[in-house]
C-alpha cells in the first residue's frame, strides 16, 4: 500500500509541475514536450487506478499521435512568444484574481464534499472485478452496445471534423502539373509527334 | 352555401383590392359585381330554406381564440332573423354595385371603390351571421371600418375627411358601450356565446349587483349598455350627429351603408339580442322613448334642409327611429318588417337622389332644382314611387311597416308606447310633407337651375335605372307579400327561435283590435302632409318662405339641427382641445419629456458607447469576460448559498 | 463467462435522425465521386432529406419514448423543436442558393454541413442524459464552426470561424467540466434519474452540486448567446457569410433554448430555485445588452447579432418562471423568433450591388420609394421584432411576461418591458432610413423568386398570426406539458 500511495503522489506531482511548465516556459518546444511529460503522468495515475486500457490509449493517441503533431507545427510555425506575451504582464493582476477566486471556490467545493449517497445501482455500468473482464473487454461490452447510439455520433463528429478541414484547406490549385503516369505509359508515338513533310527551299 | 354567401364579398373584394391595377376597373366590377350577385341569389334560397322550410343551421367556421376560459367559436348562425338581413344586405348591396358602375364612371379609383363596398358587404355579413357577442362586434368594428373609407373615399375633399373622421369617433362612444357590455355579458354569464347567454338570461332577471353602493339591475345594465351601441351604430338621438354629415360619401355608398344595412345594424342588435332586452322591461322602455323622440326630432329637422341627401338622411334617421320603438314595446317583428321594407325604398330614394344629382351636374342643393320631371322621367317616376312608399301610401310597401309599427306603439297600452303612438304620428305627418317637398322642389315648378346645367341634363343610362326599378318593385310589393310571414297570423313560425317575446305579452294580438282611428290615423296625416306640401310649393310658392321668416329663430333652430352640432363642440370638443393642448406643452413637454425619454435616451446613448466599447475584437478578452461572468455567478452562490 | 445476451436498441424514435445521417453520408458520397455534379443537385438533396425528416417527425406522435438506454428521447417537446429546426435548416439552404453561387461558394459541402449541423441539433433536444447531450452539441458546434468559416478567402470569415472555435471549445470544456462534477456528485447522467435525485426534497444540494449546475448553465448559455457568454455574437455574425449568419440566427437558437429548457425543466426542476436565479441574471443581462449595445451598430448584421441577443434574453424571461406556462411561452418566442429572422434575413440577402453584398444600415436609405414591397415586408418585420402590437413579436412577447408575471417575477418583467421600449429604438431607425433618408445611390434589389416568398410569407405571418394563432399556442402547449408531468 505504501508503494501505491508513493507511486501516486510521484505521478500526481509530477502531472502538476509540468503542467505548470507547459505554460511558463519560454521556448514553445519545450513546452510541448512538457505536455508529453504530463500525458505520461497522467497515463501512470490510470494504470494506478487500474484503468490500464486507458493509459494506453492516452499515451498512443496523445502522446504518439496529438503531441507529436503539436511538435511538428509549433517547429514549423515558428511562433514569436515573446511577441505573444507582450500584453500578459498587464492582465495579470485581474486575471490572477479570477484565477485564483475559481480555484479557491473549486477546493471549497471538494473540501466541503457534502457528497450525495450515491444510491445503490444508480451508477450507469459498474464496472465489473477486474479479475473477471479485462477492462477493454469491459470498455467493449458496454461502448458497442449501450453506447452505441453516442458511439455513432462520436463518429459523425470525427466526419464533420474530416469535411471541415478539406473544406477549409484543399484547393484545386490552377496550373499545377503532376505526374499521370497512366497517361504516360499509354503515350504513343502517334501522340507524342507528328510528322511534317518539309519541301526543300521553304520553311515550315 | 352559406360560407359561399358570408366569403364570396370578401374574395371579391380582396382581389378588386389586391390586383385592381392588374385586372382594371372593369375587371374589379365584374368580380365585385359577379360575387355579390351569386351572393344575393343565394342568400334568397337561404331564406327560404330557413323561414319557409324551417331549417336553421349553425355552420363552424373554425375556432377562434382559446384564452383560459374564454373560448370563441367563429360560427356562422344562420336562422330566420340572420336569412332576411342576408336578403336585405345581399340585395341591397348586389344592386348599389351595379349602380356604382354607372355612378362612378368618370372616377379614376374605381377599384378601391369597388373593394370597399364588398369588403363592406363581408363586414356587414359577419356582424349578421355572428353566434356570438365577440363576433358580432368584429363585424360591427368592421362595418365602422369599411364607413370610414367609403365616406372619406374622396380623401382629397377635406369636408369628406372631417365627416369621416365624426363618424369614426361618434360611433367610438357608441362602440365603447358595446364593449362594456360585452364585458358585462361575460363576467355575468361566463360566456359570449348567444346560445348559451340567452339560456341564462332568465335566471339573471331582476338580480343586483353592488357599484358604489348602489344596486343597480343587472339585465338593465346589460342591456342599456349594448343599447347605446346601437344607438351609435343606428344614429338615434344625442348620437345622430354623424349620419348627416356621413352623406359627403358617394351617393351608392348612402345608399348601401346610411340607409338600407350598416345604420340598421342597430335594430338587429336588440332584435337578436331581445331574449336579453325582454327581461329588462326599464331598458325596453328607455329604447322606446329613444326611438320616438328620434323618429319626431330628425322628422322636424328635416322639414327644412335644402341639400337632397341631407333630407334623406334625416329620414332615415327617422324611419330608424320607428325601428327602435317598435322593437322598444316587444314588437320585434314589426320592427324588422320595417327595416326590410325601409331598405328597398330608401335605397331607392337615395340611389334616385343619385340619379338627380349626376343628371344635374353633381348639384346637390334642392333650392337649384325644379322642373326637371319632363328632362329624366324614368327617375321621376321612380323616385315618386319611393316617396310614396316612405309616406305610407295604401298598399306600397311602407303602409304595411309603418302602420304595423304605429299600431304596436298603441297597442302597447303603456305609457311609453302611447308617448310612442303620439310621436310617430306627428312625425309621419312631417315625413309625408318633407318628402313631397322633395319631389316638388327638385322636379316641379319652375326651373331654377342655370341653363347650363338644364342644358346637360340627361338620363341616367340603363346600369343605373335597372337597379332602380328592381329597388321599386320591392319599395312597392315587398309590403304585400311578406307582410303576412313577418307580422301576419302565423309570424311565430316563420320567426322560429329567433326572436323571443315573453309569453305573457301578446302584442301581435293587440294590433289586431286597435280602434279604427288608429289604424287610419297614419294614412290620413300621409295625405294631410302631401296637402300642405303642395299648398306650399305648388300651389303658392312664396307662403314657405314667408312661413320661415315669420317663425325666424324656430326655423334657425332647426335650420341648424337643433344646434347639437355646436352644442357638443362646446361641451365635448373645445374642454377636450384644451386639456390635450395642456397636457401636451405643460405636461407631455415639460415635465415627461424632461424627465423622462429625453432623459433615459442619453442615459441610454452613453451606455451604448460603453457596451460597444466592450466588443472589442480580441478573442482573449472575450473569453475573459466569460470567466469573469462564471466566477461572478459562482461567488454568488458561494455566499449565497444556494436557495435552500 | 459470456457477456449478457444484447438486446438491440429501438431504431425507430429516432428514424428521423438516422434518415438524416444516412441521407447527409449518401450526399456526400454523391459529392464526392459525381464531382462534376453541380452543388445544386447536392442542395436539393439535403433539402428533400430536410423534408422527409420533418415528414417522420410529424408521423411520429404519441407519448414519450426512450430507446438507446434512455438516451435518446422522443416526445412532444422534441418533436416540436425538431420542427422548428427542420424549418429554419431548410429555409436558410433555400435562401442562400443565391448568394452562395454569386460568392462562388456553391460548394457540395455547404449542404451536407448543414445537414449534419442540423442533426445534431436534433439530437440535443432529444438527449435524455448528459453525454448525449454534449454529444449532439458538438456535432452541431463543429459543423457550424465550419460553416462560419465557409468563405476561406474572406478574412473575416475566416477570422469569424476561428473565434467562433475558440470560444466554443472553452464553452464546451466549461459545460463538460459542469457535467463532470454532476455527475460525480450524484452519480448519473441519466435525466430521469437525475429528476429523481434532486426531486428528492431531504436532499440538500451541496455547492458541488451547484457549481456543476452553474458551469453546466454556462456552457449552455454560450450556445444561446447569453450576457455574459455573448461576446463571440456579434463578431462571428458579421464576419460569417450572409446565410450562415441567418441559419446561427435561427435553427441552433432554437436548439440550444429548448435544450437548455429541457435540462433546466426536466433533471433539475427539483432546484429551480437555484437555476432560476441564474437564469433570471442572465435573462436581464441579455435583454438590456441586446437593447443598448444595438444602437450604435452600423452593420446590419451586427444589429442582428445584438437584437438576437436581447431576443434570447426574453426568451429567457418564460424559462425563469419555471413553470409550464413560461416554457410554454419559450416554444411560442422560439416560433415566432425564427419566422420573423426568415424576412429580415432575406432581406439583408437581397441588398446588394454590383460591388458585392451590402451590410450597411444606411444602404438601405431611400428603399421606401425605389423599393416599395421590400421596404414595407421589412418594416413590418422590424415592428414586428420591436414587439409592436398586433404583430407576431408582441404575442411573442406577451407569452413569456405574462408567465414571468404569474409566477411572481414582477421585476423580471418590468425590466424586460423597458428593455423592449430601448430595443424599439433601433428597430423603428430603420423604418425611419427606409422612408426618410435620401440614398447615397439609387438603390435597386431584385429578389430572386424564393426569396421573395420566404419574405412575404415571414412578413405576413407577423401580420396575420394574431387572427389565428391556436395551432401554434396549443402545440406550444402539448409540447410544454411533457415536461412537467
Amino acid at each position: 500500500m505504501i508503494i501505491q500511495a508513493m507511486a501516486f503522489y510521484l505521478f500526481a506531482t509530477v502531472t502538476v509541475a509540468s503542467a505548470v511548465m507547459v505554460i511558463s516556459v519560454r521556448n514553445p518546444v519545450h513546452s510541448v514536450l512538457f505536455l508529453i511529460l504530463t500525458f505520461f503522468n497522467a497515463a501512470g495515475l490510470f494504470v494506478l487506478l487500474g484503468a490500464e486500457f486507458l493509459a494506453m490509449i492516452l499515451v498512443i493517441v496523445y502522446v504518439g499521435a496529438v503531441a507529436v503533431l503539436f511538435l511538428f507545427v509549433v517547429m514549423m510555425l515558428d511562433i514569436d512568444f515573446v511577441e505573444l506575451r507582450q500584453g500578459f504582464l498587464n492582465y495579470l493582476p485581474v486575471g490572477g484574481a479570477i484565477g485564483f477566486i475559481l480555484v479557491l471556490e473549486l477546493i471549497l467545493v471538494l473540501g466541503a464534499s457534502s457528497v450525495i449517497q450515491v444510491p445503490e445501482g444508480m451508477a450507469a455500468s459498474p464496472a465489473p472485478p477486474l479479475g473477471e473482464v479485462t477492462n477493454t473487454e469491459a470498455l467493449g461490452r458496454i461502448l458497442y452496445t449501450d453506447y452505441v447510439y453516442l458511439f455513432q455520433t462520436a463518429g459523425l463528429v470525427l466526419l464533420v471534423a474530416m469535411i471541415g478541414a478539406i473544406v477549409l484547406t484543399l484547393r484545386a490549385r490552377e496550373g499545377v502539373r503532376r505526374q499521370n503516369i497512366s497517361d504516360q505509359v499509354a503515350r504513343t508515338p502517334a501522340l507524342g509527334m507528328e510528322l511534317k513533310d518539309v519541301k526543300p527551299g521553304q520553311g515550315l | 352555401m352559406y360560407s359561399a354567401i358570408v366569403f364570396l364579398p370578401l374574395l371579391g373584394a380582396l382581389i378588386a383590392g389586391l390586383f385592381g391595377r392588374r385586372i382594371g376597373a372593369a375587371g374589379a366590377q365584374m368580380v365585385t359585381c359577379g360575387a355579390m350577385v351569386i351572393s344575393a341569389l343565394l342568400s334568397m334560397l337561404a331564406l327560404y330554406q330557413v323561414g319557409f322550410l324551417h331549417q336553421p343551421e349553425t355552420v363552424q367556421v373554425l375556432r377562434w381564440i382559446d384564452s383560459g376560459a374564454f373560448e370563441v367559436d367563429w360560427v356562422l348562425r344562420i336562422d330566420t332573423l340572420t336569412a332576411v338581413m342576408l336578403v336585405v344586405v345581399n340585395c341591397v348591396s348586389a344592386l348599389v354595385h351595379i349602380y356604382s358602375i354607372g355612378y362612378m364612371a368618370h372616377d379614376p379609383h374605381r377599384p378601391r371603390f369597388m373593394a370597399y363596398l364588398s369588403l363592406f358587404t363581408f363586414a356587414m355579413l359577419m356582424l349578421v351571421t355572428s353566434d356570438n357577442f365577440l363576433q358580432m362586434y368584429f363585424g360591427w368594428e368592421g362595418v365602422g371600418l369599411a364607413s370610414y373609407l367609403l365616406i372619406g373615399f374622396w380623401y382629397k375633399r377635406p369636408s369628406a375627411n372631417a365627416a369621416a373622421i365624426k363618424a369614426f369617433v361618434v360611433n367610438r362612444v357608441g362602440d365603447f358601450g358595446f364593449a362594456l357590455g360585452i364585458m358585462a355579458v361575460f363576467m355575468v354569464f361566463g360566456t359570449v356565446s348567444f346560445d348559451a347567454v340567452f339560456a341564462q338570461a332568465p335566471a339573471m332577471a331582476g338580480k343586483t349587483f353592488n357599484f358604489l353602493n348602489w344596486q343597480p339591475d343587472i339585465m338593465t345594465t346589460i342591456c342599456l349598455l349594448l343599447f347605446v351601441g346601437a344607438m351609435g351604430k343606428s344614429a338615434q338621438f344625442m348620437l345622430h350627429t354623424w349620419l348627416p354629415d356621413a352623406m359627403e360619401g358617394p351617393t351608392p355608398v348612402s345608399a348601401l351603408i346610411h340607409a338600407a344595412t350598416m345604420v340598421t345594424a342597430g335594430v338587429f342588435l336588440v332584435a337578436r339580442c331581445s331574449p336579453l332586452f325582454e327581461f329588462a322591461p326599464d331598458a325596453l322602455a328607455f329604447v322606446t322613448v329613444v326611438g320616438a323622440t328620434t323618429a319626431f326630432f330628425a322628422a322636424t329637422i328635416g322639414l327644412v334642409q335644402n341639400d337632397i341627401k341631407r333630407v334623406i338622411a334625416y329620414s332615415t334617421c327617422s324611419q330608424l327611429g320607428y325601428m327602435f320603438f317598435a322593437a322598444g314595446v316587444s314588437a320585434y317583428n314589426v320592427a324588422i318588417f320595417h327595416l326590410f321594407t325601409h331598405a328597398f325604398f330608401k335605397a331607392l330614394l337615395f340611389l334616385g337622389a343619385g340619379s338627380v344629382i349626376h343628371a344635374l351636374s353633381d348639384e346637390q342643393d334642392m333650392r337649384k332644382m325644379g322642373g326637371v320631371y319632363k328632362l329624366i322621367p324614368a327617375t321621376w317616376l321612380l323616385m315618386l314611387i319611393g316617396t310614396l312608399a316612405l309616406t305610407g301610401f295604401p298598399l306600397t310597401a311602407g303602409y304595411f311597416s309603418k302602420d304595423a309599427v304605429i299600431e304596436a306603439a298603441y297597442a302597447a297600452g303603456s305609457g311609453v308606447g302611447q308617448y310612442a303612438f303620439a310621436m310617430g304620428v306627428v312625425a309621419a305627418l312631417m315625413t309625408a310633407f318633407y318628402s313631397w317637398r322633395l319631389i316638388f322642389m327638385t322636379f316641379h315648378g319652375p326651373s331654377r337651375a342655370d341653363h347650363h346645367t338644364l342644358e346637360h341634363v340627361h338620363e341616367s343610362p340603363m346600369v343605373m335605372l335597372a337597379p332602380l326599378v328592381l329597388l321599386a318593385a320591392g319599395a312597392l310589393f315587398a309590403g304585400m307579400a311578406f307582410a303576412g310571414p313577418f307580422i301576419g297570423e302565423h309570424s311565430g313560425a316563420f320567426w322560429g327561435k329567433a326572436l323571443f317575446v315573453m309569453p305573457d305579452k301578446h302584442i301581435l294580438e293587440a294590433m289586431h283590435h286597435v280602434p279604427g282611428w288608429v289604424k287610419w290615423s297614419p294614412v290620413v296625416v300621409g295625405f294631410a302632409g302631401l296637402l300642405l306640401a303642395w299648398q306650399m310649393y305648388i300651389r303658392n310658392p312664396g307662403s314657405a318662405d314667408r312661413l320661415a321668416q315669420t317663425h325666424y329663430p324656430l326655423y334657425q333652430f332647426l335650420l341648424n339641427k337643433w344646434y347639437f352640432d355646436e352644442l357638443y363642440d362646446l361641451i365635448f370638443v373645445r374642454p377636450a382641445m384644451a386639456i390635450g393642448r395642456f397636457l401636451w406643452l405643460r405636461g407631455d413637454g415639460g415635465v415627461i419629456d424632461r424627465f423622462g425619454p429625453d432623459g433615459i435616451a442619453a442615459t441610454v446613448q452613453e451606455l451604448t458607447r460603453r457596451a460597444a466599447q466592450l466588443q472589442s475584437g480580441y478573442v482573449y478578452h472575450y473569453a475573459f469576460a466569460m470567466l469573469i461572468g462564471l466566477s461572478a455567478i459562482t461567488t454568488w452562490y458561494m455566499f449565497s448559498g444556494g436557495a435552500h | 463467462m459470456t457477456p449478457d445476451a444484447f438486446v438491440p436498441p429501438n431504431l425507430l424514435p429516432a428514424l428521423p435522425e438516422i434518415l438524416m445521417a444516412c441521407g447527409a453520408m449518401a450526399l456526400l458520397m454523391l459529392g464526392v465521386y459525381r464531382s462534376h455534379a453541380p452543388a445544386r443537385v447536392v442542395t436539393q438533396g439535403a433539402l428533400f432529406v430536410l423534408m422527409a425528416a420533418a415528414a417522420l417527425v410529424l408521423l411520429q406522435g404519441g407519448a414519450r419514448v426512450e430507446t438507446f438506454s434512455g438516451g435518446f428521447v422522443s416526445d412532444a417537446f422534441s418533436r416540436f423543436a425538431k420542427i422548428l429546426i427542420l424549418l429554419g435548416s431548410g429555409v436558410t439552404l433555400i435562401m442562400s442558393q443565391g448568394y452562395l453561387r454569386r460568392e462562388h461558394m456553391d460548394r457540395f459541402e455547404f449542404p451536407v454541413l448543414v445537414l449534419l449541423a442540423t442533426l445534431g441539433m436534433m439530437m440535443m433536444v432529444s438527449a435524455g442524459d448528459l453525454i448525449s447531450l454534449y454529444m449532439g452539441l458538438e456535432l452541431q458546434s463543429l459543423a457550424l464552426y465550419v460553416l462560419a468559416a465557409f468563405k476561406r478567402d474572406s478574412q473575416r470569415a475566416t477570422e469569424a470561424g476561428l473565434k467562433y472555435f475558440v470560444l466554443g471549445a472553452l464553452a464546451s470544456g466549461i459545460l463538460l467540466y459542469g457535467a463532470s462534477l454532476i455527475y460525480g456528485f450524484t452519480g448519473t447522467v441519466n435525466f430521469v434519474k437525475l429528476a429523481a435525485i434532486f426531486g428528492d426534497d431531504h436532499a440538500q444540494p451541496g455547492l458541488g452540486l451547484i457549481f456543476g449546475l452553474v458551469f453546466l448553465t454556462a456552457g449552455l448559455a454560450f450556445k444561446i448567446s447569453a450576457v455574459p457568454f455573448h461576446m463571440w455574437t456579434p463578431d462571428v455574425y458579421e464576419g460569417a457569410p450572409t446565410p450562415v449568419t441567418a441559419l446561427l440566427a435561427s435553427a441552433p437558437k432554437v436548439a440550444a433554448m429548448a435544450l437548455f429548457v429541457r435540462v433546466m425543466s426536466q433533471p433539475l426542476l427539483g432546484m429551480v430555485g437555484e437555476w432560476q436565479q441564474i437564469v433570471v441574471f442572465i435573462s436581464i443581462a441579455s435583454m438590456v445588452l441586446g437593447a443598448v449595445a444595438a444602437i450604435g451598430q452600423k452593420n446590419i448584421k451586427r444589429l442582428m447579432a445584438f437584437s438576437s441577443i436581447g431576443h434570447m434574453g426574453f426568451a429567457l424571461v418564460g424559462l425563469a418562471a419555471g413553470t409550464e406556462e413560461g416554457v410554454q411561452g419559450v416554444l411560442i418566442y422560439l416560433a415566432i423568433y425564427v419566422a420573423m429572422n426568415f424576412g429580415v434575413f432575406g432581406c439583408i440577402l437581397a441588398m446588394r450591388n454590383k460591388g458585392g453584398q451590402m451590410e450597411a444600415i444606411n444602404d438601405l436609405a431611400g428603399l421606401g420609394r425605389s423599393n416599395p414591397m421590400m421596404a414595407l415586408a421589412l418594416a413590418l418585420l422590424m415592428f414586428s421584432l420591436a414587439g409592436i402590437p398586433p404583430l407576431a413579436g408582441f404575442f411573442a412577447k406577451f407569452y413569456v411576461f405574462l408567465a414571468a408575471v404569474h409566477a411572481g417575477l414582477y421585476v423580471l418583467a418590468v425590466i424586460g418591458v423597458l428593455a423592449s421600449v430601448i430595443g424599439a429604438y433601433y428597430y423603428l431607425r430603420i423604418i425611419k432610413i427606409m422612408y426618410f433618408d435620401e440614398p447615397a445611390e439609387a438603390t435597386n434589389w431584385p429578389m430572386s423568386p424564393p426569396l421573395r416568398l420566404i419574405v412575404a410569407g415571414s412578413s405576413l405571418f407577423s401580420l396575420f398570426f394574431f387572427i389565428y394563432p391556436m395551432p401554434l399556442v396549443t402545440g406550444a402547449a402539448t409540447a410544454a406539458a411533457v415536461l412537467f408531468k
